[in-house]
């Protein structure tokens, strides 16, 4: 069913520096079950976007196959979106991005869809540093076929039919670190007010942005003994730091106690602010965020936050060296060698 | 024993071993008869493999032009003991085995109808070279300078050849000619030449080129303005990507900045492949991707998106030996149905069926505008005869008034007229009746514009429905796309003006060397005329349902064992399965005019 929202819209809405209200960025109503983490960050998407004043026809959204790729329809209406193939968006996305760098391109994508059938292109995706957002929107199990366990699943989880998952999950953030992936998160739908400040820093990044978001399914693993559950994941929660996000050309306020605060610079000017930080853990520092990582995982903490940035990090187009332009705007004189071009290539066939 | 004779009528057949250089000399040969102005083709049989196992060269010259494989060896150079018992077999009675003399052959290997021309190619490198590996590369010149006095062949023109070999090296320019001319010398001393069977200057070739079909793809690809390639190594594709990313580097590079106006992106696999194009044509730049059967088995499901979302995409199939792994150094016609019914449900896709390297040129640049027109996947039909075979072939044209057509693309203005007129966008709506709806680019409108590409069912707003009857209708209005396809398509090729026999023959692609050749064959040897028409396109323009019926029997040749093509014509037209009778090869090699001849000869005798 397609559920069409009312356009009308109420006048003193609250604008962002460039007109839109917070509804411009809105999608069509989810479909997605009642209290899907999935809704929360579409919602924070949604957010971010307002807040930091994207236009929002300069977004690209693609997404895959499952509950979680459904969702780029709930958000961002005035951008174009590419639900794809199960497992396939990297290569979407990589081909999207190489037709116009000039985008931004926000992957969202699910554990079945990232981790099991699309684990090939996700990771070459890391590895050629392509620059997205790729939110997973991780919830241990295949929402829509009916709550089977899904490669990220903690093993001794328990699902709702009672079955305990025999197999090791997959921790995506590790593997991202392990590949050299240059910006790796992770986040609980339920924690708006650090997942908005992760989206927007990764927006900000040049290059691979990974954002792993623990989403519980109320309706297939949010039981007892479910490791995915809401319960769970709030018990468990072990954040790195307090993020703050702070854009270009915005001064940096309040100041905190030398050594308790760290700021990373990204490419386009903007700021992450972050505060309280973690033992044994720089976000600049991939062994220091991998050994942090592990220490968590031992300890049954779910770590989250902004676990690792390298905000120098070069991205695909800056490797293979691509035109500046974007090359779906290049015309037959930018591209055509013409006919005496040809002539003299024809010499060389003779 | 009657020795061979005649003039440029021809086939020399070298006998190497891969991956020693010989490549590059056997190709000095073909290209020195290519430039006294005599039709020469090449093929080159190799096996799956970098270095070590046998390879054979096969050139075959021809006063008349007939440019396919011919069947029996006049001359053969013989360079590989692995398989020199085959290649003395391989040679026609009264024919001549050029061989290493510098240790006695094996009396296996003498036959009493043919003749032996020894020369010492390792013993005349032992005695003038020092470095194993010049004694290996010199041997390949020692057997270009023999054949060169054998067949009369100019040695200036050899040398010529040498200069553009090396032009860029210079140095090897005078070593290589002084090792050609040993291997004249030694003829010179020892035998009497030029032999019966040999080549003489004529002026046949005119302004033609010699070039492969990868080449020729990849060179198109440049001129249509591609700027996105996705692409994943396989044997034969391979050089049609390394041919492109090698012309977008001539042409295509700021030389102040060194940015290229091109992104060729290397995937994990062909799925990737085809991923990458598909998300480059749906933003608008024009991208492609060339693989062979194996890769197009993996692009099925990506396809079928292409095809019902309506996402512009080109394809180079470069088809070799199947099923599954196959042969993958050989060549067949053998992935038709695979990719004209790409993917579950109901599918078809456009295929263009080029025969020469001149029209994959061509073809490469209509493939760009009729996807892009079309709005779905169009598959580039060649194979690995056409892909990687030098062709003698009509020089390459550009007319630089020609414009890309982009189709049916809406601008900001498009969408701001539409609100004026009181209309709404519909990425699927049946605007001009010809099935093929408009479509955005992303960001080309703030607020206008945008949709959702999705595979699962949709309405002509490209929203999400489970109404059976609206799928239907969009099911249906693609049948109506695919009729637009017809007309716009490349037409088929007919070789006479009218009709003048009841029997028929269709054929396409590469088939079409031996299949003209057989033509005459059968007119000049059996006195049977028959009406041919070559294929182009799929899917097929009313002028080939009419051609089938206007004959009591048609001929289908194709290279394949299920006779795919005529499978094709009977699901797609209204014709009796009866009439089509196939004639066919599958052993990857090219098919040869002589065993269409036969094929066609014997039913029709039996009639």
């Amino acid at each position: 069913m397609t559920y069409i929202k009312p356009k009308f819209r109420h006048p003193d809405l609250p604008k962002n520096s460039i007109g839109y209200a917070k509804a411009d960025y809105e999608g069509v109503i989810s479909t997605l079950c009642a209290g899907c983490g999935h809704d929360s960050i579409s919602g924070s998407i949604v957010q971010a976007c307002y807040e930091m004043a994207i236009e929002p026809h300069r977004v690209a959204k693609l997404s895959g196959i499952g509950c979680s790729s459904k969702t780029p329809n709930y958000f961002l209406n005035n951008s174009h979106g590419f639900n794809s193939v199960h497992g396939r968006m990297p290569s979407v996305a990589t081909g999207a991005n190489m037709a116009n760098r000039d985008l931004i391109y926000l992957g969202v994508s699910g554990d079945g869809d990232t981790a099991s059938i699309g684990m090939g292109q996700f990771v070459h995706a890391i590895r050629r540093n392509l620059n997205m957002l790729y939110i997973v929107m991780n919830n241990g199990c295949y929402g829509l076929t009916k709550g089977q366990d899904s490669a990220t699943a903690d093993q001794g989880s328990v699902s709702k039919s009672g079955s305990v998952n025999p197999f090791e999950g997959i921790d995506l953030p590790g593997m991202a670190l392990e590949l050299g992936a240059t910006f790796v998160a992770r986040s609980f739908s339920g924690d708006k007010t650090q997942l908005v400040p992760l989206i927007k820093a990764a927006l900000s990044h040049k290059g691979f942005a990974l954002i792993d978001v623990m989403s519980p399914c109320v309706t297939f693993n949010n039981n007892a003994g479910s490791t995915k559950s809401y319960d769970y994941v709030r018990d468990h929660i072990e954040a790195l730091a307090e993020i703050g996000f702070v854009p270009e050309k915005e001064e940096i306020t309040v100041s905190y106690e030398t050594g308790t605060t760290v700021d990373v610079e990204l490419h386009d000017g903007s700021v992450v602010h972050l505060q309280k930080l973690a033992d044994g853990w720089d976000p600049r520092d991939r062994q220091a965020a991998m050994r942090r990582l592990q220490a968590a995982k031992a300890e049954g903490e779910i770590l989250t936050g902004l676990i690792y940035i390298n905000p120098e990090s070069k991205e695909l187009h800056d490797v293979i060296k691509s035109d500046l332009r974007p090359l779906n705007s290049l015309t037959e004189e930018d591209l055509c060698p013409g006919s005496a071009a040809l002539e003299l290539l024809n010499e060389d066939f003779r | 024993m009657r020795n061979l004779t005649g003039i440029n009528d021809l086939v020399v057949r070298f006998a190497n071993v891969n991956g020693t250089g010989s490549a590059s000399a056997n190709n000095m040969f073909a290209m020195s008869i290519f430039r006294m102005g005599i039709p020469v083709t090449a093929k080159n049989i190799f096996p799956s493999n970098i270095q070590g196992l046998p390879t054979w060269y096969e050139v075959r010259v021809s006063d008349k032009g007939y440019l396919g494989r011919r069947e029996g060896v006049d001359v053969l150079v013989c360079v590989n003991p692995q398989s020199m018992k085959q290649d003395v077999a391989s040679v026609k009675s009264g024919g001549y085995f050029i061989y290493d003399n510098t240790k006695n052959l094996h009396k296996d290997f003498i036959r009493e109808d043919i003749n032996y021309i020894g020369i010492p190619m390792i013993g005349i490198c032992m005695r003038l070279y020092q470095d194993p590996r010049q004694r290996q590369l010199f041997k390949n010149m020692i057997y270009v300078g023999a054949l060169a006095a054998l067949l009369d062949i100019e040695l200036e023109v050899v040398k010529g050849i040498i200069a553009d070999e090396f032009a860029k090296k210079p140095k090897l320019i005078e070593p290589n000619v002084q090792a050609m001319m040993e291997g004249v010398k030694y003829v010179q001393a020892n035998y009497s030449y030029p032999l019966g069977i040999r080549v003489e200057r004529r002026d046949l070739v005119g302004d033609s080129i010699v070039v492969d079909g990868n080449t020729a793809c990849g060179l198109g690809a440049v001129f249509a303005g591609a700027t996105v390639a996705g692409w994943y190594p396989i044997t034969p594709s391979t050089s049609l990507v390394e041919a492109f990313a090698k012309y977008a580097n001539k042409y295509r590079v700021d030389p102040e900045t060194g940015l290229k106006k091109v992104a060729i992106v290397q995937a994990e696999d062909e799925l990737a492949a085809f991923g990458m194009v598909l998300g480059a044509s749906w933003n608008g730049a024009r991208a492609f991707t060339a693989t062979s059967g194996p890769g197009v088995s993996l692009m099925n499901e990506f396809l079928g998106l292409a095809y019902f979302a309506e996402i512009p995409a080109v394809l180079v199939d470069v088809q070799r030996g199947g099923p599954s792994t196959g042969m993958p150094t050989r060549t067949q016609q053998s992935d038709l149905l695979l990719a004209a019914y790409a993917s579950h449900g109901d599918t078809k896709h456009v295929l263009l069926l080029p025969s020469t390297p001149t029209e994959c040129f061509n073809f490469m640049a209509d493939a760009f505008d009729l996807a892009e027109r079309l709005q779905t996947p169009v598959i580039m039909m060649t194979d690995l005869d056409l892909g990687m075979n030098d062709h003698l072939t009509a020089p390459f044209t550009w007319d630089d008034k020609r414009r890309y057509d982009r189709g049916k693309v809406y601008s900001a203005q498009d969408l701001d007229d539409l609100t004026a007129m009181g209309k709404q966008f519909g990425r699927y709506l049946d605007v001009d009746g010809d099935g093929i709806p408009y479509r955005t680019i992303p960001a080309t409108h703030p607020t206008k514009g945008s949709f959702f590409t999705r595979g699962t069912s949709h309405d002509e707003y490209a929203r999400y429905t489970e109404d059976g009857v609206k799928n239907a209708e969009v099911l249906d209005r693609l049948l109506k796309k695919w009729d637009t396809a017809k007309e716009i398509t490349p037409k088929p090729e007919f070789y006479q003006t009218e009709n003048k026999s009841n029997v028929g023959v269709i054929f396409f692609g590469t088939t079409t060397y031996a299949a003209l050749e057989a033509m005459d064959l059968l007119r000049d040897e059996e006195g049977i005329t028959l009406d041919a028409m070559r294929a182009t396109a799929f899917p097929f323009h009313s002028s080939v349902e009419e051609f089938i019926a206007a004959h009591d029997q048609v001929f289908v040749i194709e290279q394949n064992r299920d006779a795919q093509f005529r499978t094709l014509l009977i699901n797609e037209l209204e014709v009796n399965p009866k009439k089509l009778i196939k004639i066919l090869n599958y052993d990857g090699m090219p098919i040869t005019a002589e065993a269409i001849r036969r094929q066609i000869a014997g039913v029709l005798a039996t009639v």
